[in-house]
């Protein structure tokens, strides 16, 4: 009866976002854990599934989130790990080998990825890591196509006992469109741990028999995709054939309404005889893809006679009028995009110290990803590198080991609370492992919360996504841990002047140094005051003597 | 022309309430009964930066982006936001910008952007009903009160700039 208190918390039919239909497929298809790492334009997914009443948890980063999907689906239960493209790079290697593992349960990937780099360091293409891993991989191209895939997902997961990505693009995951939702699927058995050693523990002589089950398996679907209902053609004049997915799909059928169109929503393995069929049946047979020209280049290699697209293409999203002008072989200039206002740090923000200090004291800033990377715009320009999370470390230190002495000592690592916790870690430890001869200092700006992405919880919060106490992680108790000599907390806030003079002795010193300035976000100060003292509320109550039968088990 | 979808861009900057005003309409077309599509893109914009989101009904919608030149109204809460947005309207299409609504009107500054929605339902065929369904949803039940207002202050302002168009705004 679970099943159906949670199904009448949404409508049948709604309005939704990407994003939401896949947090509301999940949950009508009995997912028993969601987990992740929030990162645009994938964030509201799991959020939206824990509203919905699903049990979802944020991970430390991608890695630790599809090991403990893995983990799940291999005690057969059903499972959905979400992030955007650049963190399936951070869980590329677990994905590789769960390839080969296969999994029990069900297992859903969903990698958003970001043409036109709207909130992103880059704009890879993800359609690759279906290629390279080989895992299938389903694209939806609207709010009822992210729910209706995500089911199929988790079908052909469990059918073919493989991980399945999802992949969706900013436009797919952030646009409303109507939804209308199917019955609930029967729940998964009750997981149960069944010992299967040579299937899972990838050692040489078991993973060498698993990469031929897993072509097989492949070649099988490969099978099954020629005739897919996920793939669908729309015939009309043979004059011109389109072929395309996703998003593409809503403009092309808006440029070229005229056009006949095979849509795929399986883009690996593709249905290659298919769009053999399709090719031979028009005139003219034009790819339209965003991004990199996936799909006309496996047709060229399958000697399909095709056309792909300019190559100025290939960078930013497509729109209506791209398209158009793919279509028409227009190379000519496009028209400047509009001049926007670019974001900044709140007028509150309390970066704004810090990034005073640094720019005046004409620091080399390895920097990092978060609200905390606009410290590179005006007025400070305090930022010199920027390029992966947790890279700040690793980037000041290799400054630091080459540059000049009067150079090196002037490099600071920047890195925000939930970014340390992702990546930063491991770079805190070759901080220690290797140190330069000038020292370091590692700058950790803890805001409380992982500001950029909306303000979702993480280890160092010591709150679960729904803001419910957990165990906390220290970073300042990390940083000693690991051995670092100098360990400050301070408030660039009320005190700037004194964050300003530790951090000139820090830099003069040979020491290792780690200074976490700890200031909450504006934007989430209140609600975290809101969260401890309910929090601290319940600690309260719980530690009470129990009215209702007496006894008492406060520790 | 019923068949042709109508076509909103909503334009300001971060936190100004741009994609709740988009959520809105969005909301009022669907319960209308149309096929609806909105997109935005949010994540580093909301830092202040320039922030758009378009919407788009009718009864079948195809891309959620409108395409440059196509706007059928173009509703902007930021007086900066205006020249660089202008383009997106075609040339019959109506802008809404921030002056529109006198500000001494609002009892709530933060209300400007449903108030600019009470001038664009003038030029819409959706029914009150919708309108007050898809604001009750959208807001917290102690802000209900004052941008029903706003928004009835929106209308008032929008018949003023352009009797004509009002008439017909509601059959």
């Amino acid at each position: 009866m679970e099943t159906e208190a949670k199904q009448s918390k949404a409508p049948v039919r709604g309005l939704w976002s990407g994003d939401e239909a896949v947090a509301l497929a999940a949950l009508d298809g009995g997912i028993a854990l969601g987990t992740g790492y929030p990162g645009t334009p994938s964030t509201e997914i799991l959020e939206a599934f824990s509203e919905l009443g699903g049990r979802a948890q944020w991970a430390p980063n991608e890695k630790v989130a599809l090991e403990v999907g893995l983990g799940a689906a291999f005690a057969g239960a059903r499972v959905l790990v979400t992030m955007k493209h650049v963190g399936v790079n951070v869980a590329a290697d677990p994905l590789f080998t769960a390839a080969y593992t296969g999994v029990d349960g069900a297992l859903v990937l969903v990698s958003a990825d970001d043409p036109g780099m709207a909130s992103s360091q880059n704009e890879q293409d993800n359609r690759r890591y279906a290629v390279a891993a080989g895992v299938p991989m389903l694209e939806p191209a609207s709010s009822q196509e992210a729910y209706d895939f995500t089911l199929s997902a988790f079908e052909l997961s469990a059918r073919w006992k493989i991980p399945v990505i999802l992949r969706m693009t900013t436009r797919v995951c952030h646009s409303k469109s109507v939804v209308v939702r199917r019955a609930p699927v029967a729940p998964a058995p009750p997981p149960h741990f069944i010992r299967d050693i040579r299937g899972r523990v990838m050692v040489p002589a078991f993973a060498r028999p698993a990469h031929l089950k897993l072509r097989k398996k492949l070649a099988d679907i490969q099978a099954w995709s020629e005739t897919a209902p996920l793939n669908v053609v729309h015939p009309a004049s043979p004059a011109l054939g389109i072929v395309t997915s996703g998003i593409s799909f809503q403009h092309v059928r808006e440029a070229a309404p005229e056009a006949s169109v095979m849509k795929l929503g399986v883009v690996y393995p593709l249905p290659i005889e298919a769009l053999r069929r399709f090719a031979a049946g028009v005139e003219r047979c034009v790819v339209i893809e965003e991004g990199d020209p996936v799909i006309a280049d496996a047709m060229l290699a399958a000697g399909i006679p095709v056309e792909g697209k300019p190559e100025m293409f290939r960078f930013g999203e497509l729109s209506v009028a791209r398209v158009g002008r793919i279509l028409a072989r227009d190379e000519s200039p496009e028209p400047p995009a509009a001049k926007a206002k670019p974001p900044e740090l709140c007028d509150a923000c309390p970066y704004h110290p810090v990034y005073g200090a640094l720019q005046r004291m004409g620091c080399i800033v390895a920097g990092d990803i978060g609200c905390y990377t606009l410290g590179v715009m005006e007025p400070y320009q305090a930022m010199d590198t920027c390029v992966a999370m947790g890279a700040s470390v690793g980037v000041g230190l290799g400054l630091r080991h080459v540059l000049p002495e009067e150079q090196a000592r002037k490099v600071v690592s920047v890195i925000g609370d939930s970014t340390f916790i992702h990546s930063g870690l491991n770079g805190l430890v070759e901080m220690v492992y290797n140190p330069p001869a000038t020292g370091h200092v590692l700058l950790v700006l803890d805001n409380g919360t992982t500001a950029m992405t909306g303000q979702q919880e993480h280890p160092g919060t010591g709150r679960t996504m729904s803001h419910d106490a957990t165990g906390h992680v220290s970073i300042e108790g990390m940083a000693r841990a690991a051995g670092v000599k100098n360990v400050d907390v301070v408030d660039p806030v009320k005190d700037p002047r004194g964050f300003e003079e530790l951090l000139t002795r820090r830099l003069a010193s040979n020491d290792l140094s780690v200074i976490v300035s700890r200031r909450p976000c504006i934007l989430a100060a209140a609600d975290i005051r809101h969260f401890e003292k309910a929090n601290a509320e319940k600690a309260a109550a719980s530690a009470s003597p129990c009215a209702a039968c007496g006894s008492d088990d406060a520790p | 022309m019923p068949h042709r979808v109508t076509n909103v861009v909503f334009a300001g900057l971060g936190g100004q309430g741009v994609i709740k005003a988009s959520d809105v309409l969005a909301d009022a077309a669907f319960r209308a009964g149309h096929d609806v599509k909105k997109a935005e893109i949010h994540g580093m914009s909301q830092r202040g930066g320039s922030v758009t989101s378009d919407v788009r009904f009718g009864p079948s919608v195809h891309s959620p982006m409108i395409p440059d030149g196509h706007a059928d109204f173009l509703v902007v809460l930021a007086p900066t936001q205006v020249e660089n947005n202008v383009h997106q309207l075609r040339k019959e299409g109506v802008l809404f910008p921030p002056d529109l609504v006198p500000e001494e009107s609002l009892r709530n500054k933060r209300s400007l952007n449903v108030a600019l929605l009470g001038a664009l339902s003038t030029h819409l065929s959706i029914a009150e009903e919708h309108w007050q369904a898809a604001i009750a949803s959208a807001l917290p039940e102690r802000l209900l009160q004052v941008n029903l207002e706003a928004f009835e202050a929106g209308r008032a302002a929008e018949r003023a700039r352009s009797p004509g168009k009002a008439r017909h705004a509601h059959p």
